[in-house]
């Protein structure tokens, strides 16, 4: 049944690919320094192509520039392990309160019960948040990638395997699966519990990279490949892979953001993040009954999560929309 | 088919047992089910831990353990279930069905609505692509998308429900309530219904005006206390439903189809006027619903009757317009009781629990008292699941219209109705299936968490206890019911599927 929902009737006359694979991936990254020739008519790569398209897509650039301002506040502020920050409290000492705690030009956040100030709090709850949103999105990312390409790619019994694999994951509620190994893998710390978070959110883009393989072998530059005696190793990173980055960078961004939120809903329900160390999940369960008394407590960690998670979204979309040129979001 | 059938249930057998084995082997490698015990400086300490290591088979192999528990779950093939007994000596069976239906319940609740409002809502921004409208409904699902539903869930307990509940006191909007109420509906229907800048006005004036006398006439008559629908609100919200199924299905252009949904309509309020002392007294649930199934046999047989060349369409029409009537009939009951329920309950809306202890009402305030406490655990899972079903519908209502036979339906002079109902819609409906059947499964697996804000007692609550103790019968059982529901969900959608697109059906 996915193979529908996967696979491409006819798409396949419609995507300019680039048929010398491999030339177009890397292309994302070296976007825009190719300066075209004074004299030629301008012609753009394949990834110049996207990261115009990207660029154009309002709603992506505003996340990715509130997305780059929340990471880089969240690292300075308090600064990363023994590197101090510019941020003058810090987050373990406890103040005297000013008044009820209420937000203040000193306490940009306001305090919390016992006088901590509540912006360093809720700033090293959003890094151990984002290092995990990250972690599990690579992590994932790597192991869906490997799992679809494979699966796709060899077809037969190794497809049959890795795929009823992927079913026995899917059925198991994600939440579930998540907060038993999440308090297997509590007392680890962080990057226990983003190791094995990463372990279970690869199943959807295994599928799809799996379905974009699929479509992807039969292709004629593979057959060349084959012809010419490429080992099968190459002819997946070489030629396979960089024509469904699409897919998988999109893929990997979403994955962040369902990261992020799954992360925060474990720790919320106890099987996250374990004390001394902390995230957004965290604190809103520890402050969540505070809500009628000290509603500050309440809204900022709530408003970081939604606020990455929704910028995490739009760049998703951009990217969707930029690697997609089917469907041109400008009339040009 | 029914190879097709067969052979889907077997791979999903076998995709369970895969699942529960691994479920099974990391909850009991999850912690340590004696660690209360360890701690505690209880005497009789040593002989409670041997006891618990008794009822759990602490002692015994996994294996054992394992093999134990699935043929306890194989004998519900033969009548005799045994799901075991939780830490504290439990049966986990009864538990089970207790937690099953109340969690079923807010479930199916929310995929029925998300379903029909998020279907709804990606069709119109397909439509409408690239519109102020499109913009704001993209914008609102991201929102939902990326909202943390525990945080939400606080939100909401205090906005809508304590609020509301201090409102309904009085029960009286204050003009300016009343003005900024208009004007937001007049602006969401102007950008919903498009057109010139003129004809957009004149939709946005018309609304507001409509919605604020409508406002003012509530607050003069105390509606919102008291409210009232009457006979003729169920007829013409009927007649209405009726003409706009006929509109999306058969086109106003087909008066045969018009006239049986309007008599369907029309007769439906004919017999709730017989049965209204039947109804609104003191039914029973097994009453409603054989009431229901007369309900919808008799509207199909005012299709078969109206129908003509038109049989078959009319039917469908009929049905769908007699199932709308029974449920405005229903909520016309509802509504009429509200105020003998606000004398009983005079903070409705509660944010704790599935429902209210010691409440002591007649049927309908007891309906009543259901509905205000499912209100809010399902607002937000339909919201988020609104917000997934609206994105894929667009995305695929998009990609199928842009295909060639939707252009050569526009270019043979089809009518707009039938280009997006039968041509675009129908083969957009694929792709959608697949994620309501997927988006059934994460909603159970949410509701765990819907569960802890607003203390339901249902799977989740199983789950996490069991979960705490590391206790495997309740965790496993939470397994099988999630586990269950997702197959079934998914052979729904390949049956689906195959009478969606006969290629399929291998």
């Amino acid at each position: 049944m996915n193979d529908i929902r996967n696979s491409n009737p006819g798409g396949e006359d419609y995507e300019p690919q680039v048929s010398v694979a491999g030339t177009d991936a890397v292309g994302l990254a070296a976007g825009g320094s190719a300066a075209p020739l004074p004299g030629e008519d301008k012609s753009y790569s394949q990834g110049q192509l996207v990261a115009r398209r990207f660029f154009r897509h309002r709603g992506a650039l505003t996340a990715m520039i509130v997305l780059g301002i929340v990471i880089v506040v969240a690292f300075t502020s308090i600064g990363v392990g023994p590197i101090p920050g510019w941020w003058p409290k810090d987050y373990t000492l406890q103040y005297d309160k000013i008044g009820d705690g209420a937000p203040t030009w000193a306490y940009p956040f306001g305090q919390d019960t016992g006088g901590k100030d509540y912006f360093a709090l809720v700033m090293r709850g959003t890094q151990f948040s984002i290092i995990i949103a990250f972690a599990v999105g690579i992590i994932s990312t790597v192991v869906g990638t490997v799992i679809g390409a494979l699966a796709g790619f060899y077809r037969g019994w190794l497809e049959a395997v890795l795929m009823r694999m992927t079913d026995v994951f899917i059925v198991i509620p994600l939440l579930a699966v998540a907060a038993v190994l999440g308090r297997m893998a509590g007392e680890s710390g962080i990057w226990g519990l983003a190791f094995v978070l990463g372990l279970v959110t690869w199943t959807s883009l295994a599928r799809l990279v799996r379905g974009e393989v699929l479509s992807l072998r039969e292709r004629d530059f593979v057959l060349a490949a084959q012809a010419v005696g490429t080992s099968a190793w190459r002819i997946i990173t070489r030629h396979v892979l960089p024509n469904a980055i699409g897919v998988v960078i999109v893929s990997a961004t979403l994955s962040i953001s369902t990261a992020i939120l799954l992360e925060t809903s474990l720790s919320f329900l106890g099987f996250g993040v374990q004390a001394p160390d902390t995230s957004l999940g965290t604190l809103i369960n520890e402050y969540q009954s505070a809500f009628s008394t000290r509603p500050w407590l309440f809204w900022w960690p709530g408003l970081m999560i939604l606020t990455i998670a929704l910028c995490v979204n739009f760049i998703g979309d951009g990217l969707r929309d930029a690697f997609d040129p089917r469907q041109n979001r400008t009339k040009d | 088919m029914l190879k097709f059938i067969l052979r889907r249930i077997g791979a999903s057998a076998l995709v369970l047992l895969g699942a529960s084995l691994l479920m099974f082997f990391l909850t009991i490698n999850s912690g340590d089910p004696l660690k209360d015990l360890r701690e505690s400086n209880d005497p009789n300490r040593e002989q409670l831990m041997a006891e618990r290591s008794e009822r759990l088979r602490l002692d015994d192999s996994p294996w054992e353990r394992y093999w134990d528990w699935l043929s306890g779950v194989g004998g519900c093939f033969t009548g005799n279930c045994d799901l075991g007994v939780t830490i504290n000596g439990i049966d986990v069976l009864g538990l089970t069905q207790q937690a099953a239906s109340s969690t079923l319940r807010l479930i199916t609740l929310s995929t029925l609505l998300a379903i029909v409002v998020g279907v709804a809502l990606g069709i119109l921004t397909a439509i409408r692509q690239y519109s102020g409208f499109d913009y704001t409904v993209t914008f609102g699902a991201f929102l939902f998308f990326s909202l943390p539903v525990f945080w939400a869930a606080t939100l909401l307990k205090e906005f809508a429900a304590i609020q509301y509940n201090n409102w309904i006191a009085v029960g009286q909007y204050a003009p300016w309530t009343i003005v900024l109420v208009a004007a937001l509906a007049g602006f969401l229907l102007q950008a919903v219904l498009g057109g010139s800048t003129r004809r957009r006005l004149a939709t946005a004036a018309g609304v507001f005006a409509f919605v604020a006398v409508m406002l003012f006439v509530f607050n003069a008559l105390d509606w919102w206390r008291n409210p009232m629908f009457g006979i003729g609100g169920v007829l013409l919200v009927s007649a209405a439903a009726g003409v706009l199924v006929t509109a999306l299905t058969a086109g106003l252009r087909n008066r045969r189809v018009l006239y049986a949904a309007l008599t369907t309509a029309v007769v439906g309020v004919i017999a709730y006027w017989f049965t209204a002392p039947l109804l609104v007294d003191e039914p029973t649930w097994l009453l409603l619903i054989g009431l229901f199934v007369v309900a919808v046999v008799v509207s199909v047989a005012i299709g078969a009757a109206w129908g003509g060349y038109a049989r078959k369409q009319a039917m469908l029409v009929t049905g769908i317009t007699g199932v709308i009537t029974s449920f405005v009939v229903v909520a016309d009951i509802l509504i009429a009781h509200w105020s003998d329920f606000l004398g009983l309950k005079s903070r409705p809306i509660s944010t704790i629990g599935s429902q209210t202890p010691n409440f002591d009402g007649e049927f309908w305030e007891r309906v009543l008292d259901m509905g205000t406490q499912i209100l809010l655990p399902t607002i937000l899972p339909t919201l988020v699941s609104v917000a997934t079903h609206s994105r894929y519908t667009r995305s695929s209502m998009l990609e199928t219209l842009n295909q060639d036979y939707v252009r050569t339906a526009r270019s043979k002079g089809l009518s707009e109705r039938e280009v997006i109902v039968k041509h675009a819609f129908r083969n957009a409906l694929i792709p959608i299936t697949t994620i309501v059947a997927f988006d059934f499964a994460a909603l159970i697996g949410g509701a765990i968490i819907t569960e802890e804000v607003f203390g339901w007692t249902g799977m989740g609550a199983l789950f996490q206890d069991g979960l705490n103790a590391v206790d495997p019968a309740p965790v496993m059982a939470f397994f099988l019911v999630t586990g269950i529901a997702a197959v079934l969900m998914n052979l729904l959608a390949d049956i689906a599927y195959a009478a969606l697109d006969p290629r399929i059906r291998r």
